[in-house]
């Protein structure tokens, strides 16, 4: 006969296991299956027809080390990602400290304002910015007007990082926000009064009590950056290939399709990120120890 | 202590918006002396009190730290320390890492900082927890790990705003001595932010009662205790039976005021008061005798009946009512160990009053 805390504890269990169900069901299926199918087609064969053929080998990944057009894909999204992270911190963190210090009646709109442009579809917004920034757009137009000239705004590197930031600033925001909201500026005062400047007193007190926002809202920002093909396409003009854009094309548009190589840049795109990321936690979290 | 002064508030205004916070304060703090600014929330003194630190700027008169005028020096540059009410301790360093972050700021040798961090956790009774994280403190703790990164510095004036409004009641009596007797030990300027009257009692030299932004009274704690100077400090400070009426003349030292029912009493007045000033009699209920009436009433005397006996340990806090309208509050302490409820006064009984005119005062405005 179990005891009364014993059944308490079966019966805990087999609730736990009820509630846990659907979540586990949903990561097995979308997330842990379509994993272990990319994983295994990076191993395989692609024939003339663009079918994945079941033979093992290696040369996906040979390929994407050696050739260039490869290499050089990663290395301008992980820079591209890089500059994107930083501007958006660079920007966001003025901003979420301005809006953490507003009057409490002024902090809910001015958080509205930030996530006001997510209520309108990605794309829509992305072709507004190939508007402003056209060769006959509203930032060429008023140039024109002050006899600056025409400048070339668009379908350049530059256009791309600017949908980037423009896209990815209010993921940086809000972490940083909630991370500054919570931060007691009396700390700040206190610093102050112990002899530190604004500066060393941001530093040593501000900065690594607000890395977690910092370090949450990096990875927010890297991580679809890394692997974004939208805005170079739009906005970057296509000219240049990002990891995203060639991914894409491999699996949908090259001819032929060729997912085994697709598979094994995504497999190799996901190590990147994995190592990157454990990199800047183990920078950014060493105070804590 | 020496008649140099350490701080000086001149004519200092700082407002707020429409809010006058402090209102034209004029104000001398002594070298190594303890003095409290005492008053009720909102009367200015924790503006007074971030006006010398420099977290606020007064928006006219001027602010004087041993002959230096502070003008808008900021705070990392005044020789003040603060011990802040939430002590506001680093949470991300140590216990360790937080006294000595002051002298690193200051740029102090590495070996120095070692040893002057030891002796200020020494100072606080606190060595062996440098390796602690403050969340990992009591409050108690906390508050010693605010002052030894507060004294560590060396400052010319430390700032407490309120240190110890956090802690349960027995620490807080604990911690008042032990302020006081380091204070006394390391011979700093001690600023105290309180609105504890007792507190405030308790561990001064001298203390300035606050009120709506002005400094009503400054003294000794005695000097504030026995001859508050308005019904506001007489009233904040301790308790006191007041007596509203109109004075009708002298008698020796002490100023004669009538009720308007026509109670006499004597008391004394800080300066002469002309005949119908309206006036506030005021004493403090341990300084009225409670006798047994025996046929006529002595001087200063008055017949009543007591209403209500409360015993609380160390006193007995009596009621007499003396007419329809008015009821004096007598605290009588318990001398005698005793069971015996006859030993007290019992509901109901006559009584005499009697109010020594050195002990009451006559209070204007």
């Amino acid at each position: 006969m179990a005891t009364l805390q014993q059944q308490q504890q079966g019966r805990d269990r087999i609730r736990l296991a009820l509630l846990l169900t659907p979540g586990l069901l949903w990561l097995v299926l979308f997330f842990a299956l379509p994993l272990v199918i990319i994983f295994v087609y990076s191993f395989m064969t692609n024939d003339a027809l663009g079918r994945v053929v079941y033979q093992p080998t290696l040369d996906n990944y040979i390929t994407v080390f050696t050739q260039s057009l490869y290499i050089n894909a990663y290395w301008r999204s992980i820079w591209t990602s890089v500059l994107t992270t930083v501007i958006c911190l660079l920007i966001g963190y003025p901003l979420a400290v301005f809006i953490a210090r507003s009057p409490q009646q002024w902090r809910m709109p001015l958080l509205m304002l930030i996530l006001i442009p997510f209520w309108t579809n990605f794309l829509v917004r992305i072709y507004a910015w190939q508007i402003i920034l056209a060769n006959n757009g509203i930032i060429n137009g008023f140039l024109e007007l002050i006899g600056v000239g025409r400048l070339p705004l668009l379908n350049n590197e530059g256009a791309t990082l600017i949908g980037l930031i423009y896209g990815e600033l209010p993921f940086m925001v809000l972490p940083l926000y909630a991370a500054i909201d919570r931060f007691d500026f009396t700390l700040m005062e206190a610093a102050a009064d112990l002899g530190a400047n604004k500066i060393q007193a941001f530093l040593r007190i501000m900065l690594p009590m607000t890395m977690p926002g910092i370090v949450a809202g990096s990875v927010l920002v890297f991580i679809p950056t890394l692997g974004q093909f939208v805005v170079s396409e739009l906005l970057g003009g296509a000219k240049v290939d990002y990891l995203g854009n060639l991914i894409q094309r491999l699996f949908l548009r090259a001819n032929p399709i060729n997912w085994p190589l697709g598979s094994a840049m995504a497999v190799l795109m996901m190590i990147v990120l994995l190592v990157l990321i454990m990199l800047y936690f183990r920078a950014t979290t060493e105070e804590e120890r | 202590m020496s008649d140099s002064i350490a701080i000086e508030l001149r004519d200092v205004v700082k407002r707020f918006g429409d809010v006058v916070a402090v209102d034209h304060v004029n104000l001398q703090i002594r070298d190594g002396e303890f003095f409290s600014l005492l008053g009720p929330s909102g009367c200015g003194k924790t503006s007074s009190l971030r006006m010398i630190a420099g977290f606020e700027l007064p928006t006219s008169g001027s602010i004087i730290i041993h002959g230096r005028e502070m003008g808008i020096t900021p705070p990392h540059q005044r020789p003040v320390n603060t011990v802040f009410q939430s002590y506001a301790l680093f949470p991300h360093m140590t216990v360790a890492q937080n006294v000595a972050f002051g002298l690193e700021m200051r740029k102090t040798p590495k070996n120095e900082i070692a040893r002057r961090v030891q002796e200020a956790l020494d100072l606080v009774r606190l060595s062996g927890l440098e390796e602690r994280r403050p969340r990992q403190l009591s409050g108690g703790q906390q508050q010693r790990v605010a002052l030894a990164r507060a004294l560590v510095n060396h400052p010319e004036v430390l700032l407490l705003d309120e240190p110890l409004g956090a802690l349960d009641q027995k620490l807080r009596k604990e911690m008042q001595l032990e302020l006081k007797s380091l204070q006394v030990r390391v011979g700093i300027t001690f600023v105290f932010v309180t609105h504890d009257q007792e507190e405030a009692l308790t561990m001064s030299d001298r203390i300035a009662v606050m009120n709506k932004g002005k400094i009503l009274q400054v003294g000794t704690p005695t000097e504030i205790y026995e001859r508050p100077n308005c019904r506001f400090v007489a009233d904040f400070i301790g308790e006191t039976n007041f007596i509203d009426g109109v004075v009708i003349g002298r008698d020796g030292n002490y100023t004669v005021l009538e009720t308007p029912e026509g109670l006499r009493f004597r008391g004394l007045a800080a300066r002469p008061l002309s005949d119908g000033t309206s006036v506030t009699y005021s004493i403090r209920p341990e300084k009225v005798r409670l006798l047994t009436p025996d046929g006529a009433l002595p001087p200063d005397g008055l017949a009543g009946t007591v209403m209500s006996v409360n015993y609380i340990g160390s006193d007995t806090r009596i009621t007499v009512r003396i007419n329809d309208r008015r009821i004096i509050d007598v605290w009588e302490q318990n001398t005698r160990s005793t069971l015996d409820r006859n030993e007290y006064w019992q509901p109901g009984e006559a009584a005499v009053i009697v109010c020594p005119p050195d002990n009451a005062l006559v209070l204007s405005e």
